[in-house]
């Protein structure tokens, strides 16, 4: 019977979380109209979780490339075929490395942050405050991080994948002395626009949402405690690292659905 | 604190990053310049055996590229693949005599329509049919046919 009751209670609170983020992100975005007045919010926050995130995705996204190009050119030349080595970079960059890592790197960097700022701002009763000020929280702290967020997501993947072709480019053509017309039009031929360019930023978008919902749901759902705010900021670098995999290979499985 | 003004221009800079590294993405690294045939014409042509031509496989006459394929279909009347493509407005003088071959570029490359122009005094227009056409190899049947020759050839010599 105790091991009934521990699944069940497992189970119940399981869901009543998940329903509590749904009813919380339905609020967020019903909320955010008002910022458009105070746009500077917003912009702020894009200042704390997009320009303070750019030179780890920088740096990440040239290391990245550069070992693709290595790693990609040790394969192709097997079979002689490092012509192709642009193609490769580009389409892995593209298509995978670049939204993925780039939401895993946010999650770590951006979404950790967001949740221990808002965990502290509820342990120290600053949101209480805000509400006895009657002034609503949600639109006031969480909304404009939730779309500074959403905004910066796909822009940062883009960054990532460009500069991880560029760092392609440097070991491939600079380094290992591939042909750089044969590195440049053979990806020009073979990444397509919708299919590959604009699926990456869709998926970039959707990491983007996740991540951010995520981190300022588990803020502000926290414990107000100091173990509290801990424990929320490890779940939110678990779950949604968890959640942007999980979620990539069933966008890849669509995809690639009707190929 | 970091004032107003300098997490302004961070932000914009930011943006706009985010912006240039997105149209490198979409013209530098994808196709996006290359892939719009100008005022396209369309024009079909029946194959009994399309190989592996793809939607947006290239057209070209000459070696140059002039066209894309925009759509391959099973057609069952003539029990024969129908292949339309979009060929770009500029070069609108292909004789109606034209011929089409579907070709394979290198040993193992991707497969391409190559078009042959003939001599007859009217041009192609939207809608025409190309009707000299000539079938991708298939690999198999090109190995059956050298097997059954060079099994031929020493029995016509011991004649």
């Amino acid at each position: 019977m105790k091991i009934f009751q521990t699944l069940g209670a497992i189970v119940v609170n399981g869901l009543e979380r998940v329903g509590r983020a749904a009813l919380f992100l339905y609020e967020v975005v019903s909320g955010s109209w008002v910022l458009l007045r105070r746009f500077y919010l917003v912009i702020q926050q894009v200042f704390a979780v997009g320009v303070l995130t750019l030179l780890i995705i920088l740096v990440s996204g040239l290391f990245v490339g550069m070992v693709l190009g290595l790693q990609g050119y040790n394969t192709l030349v097997r079979f002689g075929a490092e012509d192709s080595l642009g193609l490769l970079v580009a389409l892995s960059l593209v298509r995978e490395l670049g939204p993925v890592v780039t939401a895993l790197l946010f999650a770590g960097r951006a979404g950790s942050a967001l949740t221990a700022e808002i965990g502290l701002m509820k342990a120290t009763e600053q949101l209480a405050g805000m509400e006895m000020m009657a002034v609503n929280p949600v639109t006031r702290v969480i909304a404009p991080r939730f779309l500074a967020g959403v905004a910066a997501m796909p822009l940062l993947a883009a960054m990532f994948s460009a500069i991880g072709v560029m760092g392609g480019q440097v070991v491939g053509v600079g380094l290992l002395g591939v042909d750089s017309g044969a590195f440049w039009s053979q990806m020009q031929n073979g990444v397509d626009f919708h299919d590959d360019i604009l699926n990456g930023v869709i998926k970039s978008v959707v990491f983007g949402i996740v991540v951010s919902w995520i981190a300022v749901f588990e803020g502000y759902d926290a414990v107000p405690t100091s173990e509290g705010v801990s424990r929320a900021t490890n779940r939110t670098v678990v779950y949604s690292s968890l959640a942007v995999l999980g979620l990539d290979f069933i966008m890849t499985a669509l995809m690639l659905g009707e190929v | 604190m970091i004032s107003k003004k300098s997490v302004e221009i961070w932000v914009g800079v930011f943006v706009a990053a985010g912006l240039v590294a997105l149209a490198v993405l979409a013209f530098r690294v994808g196709n996006l310049t290359a892939a719009d045939v100008t005022n396209g014409y369309r024009v079909e042509a029946r194959f009994t055996n399309v190989g592996s031509l793809k939607v947006k496989s290239p057209v070209t006459v000459a070696g140059v590229r002039i066209g894309r394929v925009a759509e391959i279909r099973y057609d069952p009347a003539s029990y024969q693949a129908l292949v339309v493509m979009n060929l770009d407005g500029r070069y609108d003088t292909l004789p109606t005599d034209t011929s089409a071959s579907i070709l394979t570029s290198g040993l193992l490359g991707e497969q391409y329509i190559e078009l042959e122009p003939g001599g007859a005094e009217e041009y192609l227009k939207e809608g025409s049919r190309i009707r000299l056409t000539q079938s991708a190899m298939v690999l198999e049947k090109l190995v059956g046919r050298v097997m059954t020759m060079l099994i031929d050839k020493p029995a016509d010599n011991k004649k």
